[in-house]
């Protein structure tokens, strides 16, 4: 698919139905900031999921901290349930090296022993560095590794996506 | 015309050691403080630590002596991964003779990437910033009579988290003011954040009338002082500064300046109380209001190591 081809909307439809069959019963969403927090909160509403979905940021765990720092930001984890033994269903809008989303499984794991961990992501982008996959992916796009392209929400909670 | 630069910043104003409040932007107390409330909620995990500092060797440089702060340092580095080398300098080689500079030359050989300075000396911190190697980060935990920066940081972040906003309060700081390094760095920080009124209270000799050039309103009078306060600052009455000439007697103190729920009845109802600690029950504070709703002093400890993994993180995470 090309980068004009990205409708953030008509995917959102594919990630919920990707998600719906992802999630095992008692399980739970865990969005990553900023982006896959917004998608997992449309989808726990979507779902009809009881409570909130969980809000997780790699920040803590990034592998690149000695180079840039800490940046000033709203990044705080938030889960409103427990982790132990629970299933998991992470989601992103891009995957693309796999750093955040080794961070991120290892803030999870601050929290308690998960069940299982699945991924599931509107756009695969490729160009991963670590050995991880999306276990749902709505679109996968090859982009040059110039390009930044993530989730952006307007005010009525309608998605785009952002190239720069 | 050659300016000088702010030691604690780097070429990109990013701070690469904290040495003082003062010459801070408000922006870089802002980011310190948002910060420490990511490391609050570390408390709550059950992992009661992040890997930030992994591999990095903090020294705990204490050349006075300091049980409570260099504690909380030690506790803030070792839930940020680092490893933590405490050295009781005063027992050490200094007692040998050994220059300041030459000991910081043999820790740093030791592969140190942090130190945390205690010193009697004002400057001290800032004389080992600048002959320290270019990857190293200096934290003042105390410099003479000069500055205490993470106190007067861990004391904002208990004020913004009770009061939320700093442009409308008044805020009054009781004691030895002219002695103590705390209320320095809590004017600085109060004035960097915008506090509009800023009252130092307590008698001519502990509080003399030329601070007023640092921006505050001198009040040698206690109710004048903490009329209509939101937030009150206790200082602890230093035991070496009694019987002199500048105090007759603790008992004396704390019927003038001593703060009791009849005092405190004058703030606001909704006022904090706040102290540094170590307190003297019954000479600065009595037990009723240290021990009262309105206090939060032991707030204070909590919010003060996530305010040093905040400061630490940060520093350790620019390079110079």
């Amino acid at each position: 698919m090309s980068i004009a081809g990205l409708e953030a909307e008509s995917l959102y439809a594919g990630l919920l139905a990707g998600v719906r069959g992802l999630l095992k019963p008692g399980g739970a969403l865990v969005g990553i900031w900023s982006g896959g927090a917004w998608l997992a909160e449309r989808l726990q509403r979507d779902l009809g999921l009881p409570g909130e979905a969980g809000v997780i940021s790699s920040t803590l765990h990034r592998d690149d901290f000695s180079r840039r720092g800490l940046s000033a930001g709203a990044e705080v984890t938030k889960l409103p349930f427990e982790i132990e033994g629970r299933h998991i269903v992470l989601v992103d809008d891009v995957l693309y090296t796999g750093r955040t989303i080794r961070a991120v499984v290892n803030e999870l794991y601050d929290f308690g022993r998960p069940a299982s961990v699945r991924l599931a992501v509107l756009v695969d982008r490729g160009g991963r560095e670590l050995p991880i996959e999306a276990a749902c992916a709505v679109v996968k796009v090859e982009l040059p590794a110039s390009q930044r392209l993530s989730l952006a929400r307007d005010s009525a909670g309608r998605f785009s996506f952002e190239i720069r | 015309m050659f300016v000088r630069r702010n030691p604690q910043l780097n070429r990109n104003d990013e701070l690469i050691h904290l040495l003082s409040i003062e010459g801070l932007p408000a922006s870089i107390v802002h980011h310190i403080l948002d910060t420490a409330g990511t490391f609050l909620s570390v408390n709550d995990r059950e992992v009661k630590k992040v890997p930030l500092l992994r591999g990095k060797s903090v020294f705990n440089l204490f050349f006075e002596n300091s049980t409570r702060t260099r504690t909380t340092f030690e506790i803030a580095a070792k839930r940020l991964s680092a490893d933590v080398i405490n050295l009781d300098i005063a027992r050490s080689s200094t007692a040998k003779g050994e220059s300041l500079l030459d000991t910081i030359a043999n820790l740093s050989a030791m592969h140190a990437d942090m130190f945390v300075v205690r010193h009697s000396e004002s400057g001290a911190p800032y004389l080992i910033a600048r002959h320290c190697a270019p990857h190293v980060h200096v934290v003042n935990a105390g410099d003479g009579g000069h500055s205490h920066p993470t106190q007067g940081l861990l004391d904002m972040y208990t004020i913004r988290h009770y009061k939320r906003d700093f442009h409308e309060l008044t805020v009054a700081i009781v004691g030895d003011i002219v002695h103590s390094r705390v209320a320095r760095s809590d004017i600085h920080a109060l004035t960097t954040l915008g506090v509009p009124e800023i009252r130092a209270v307590g008698p001519k000799t502990l509080v003399p009338g030329d601070l007023k050039e640092m921006g505050v309103r001198v009040c040698h009078d206690m109710a004048e002082g903490i009329r209509g306060a939101d937030v009150i600052i206790m200082l602890r009455l230093q035991n070496e500064r009694m019987g002199g000439a500048m105090l007759p007697s603790a008992g004396e103190f704390f019927k003038t300046f001593g703060l009791t729920a009849e005092k405190l009845a004058l703030a606001r109802p909704d006022a904090i109380v706040m102290h540094p600690g170590p307190i003297n029950r019954g000479v600065e504070i009595d037990s009723s209001v240290a021990d009262g709703k309105q206090s939060v002093i032991l707030p204070q400890v909590t919010f003060g190591i996530a305010v040093r993994m905040a400061v630490m993180s940060i520093i350790a995470g620019n390079s110079a």
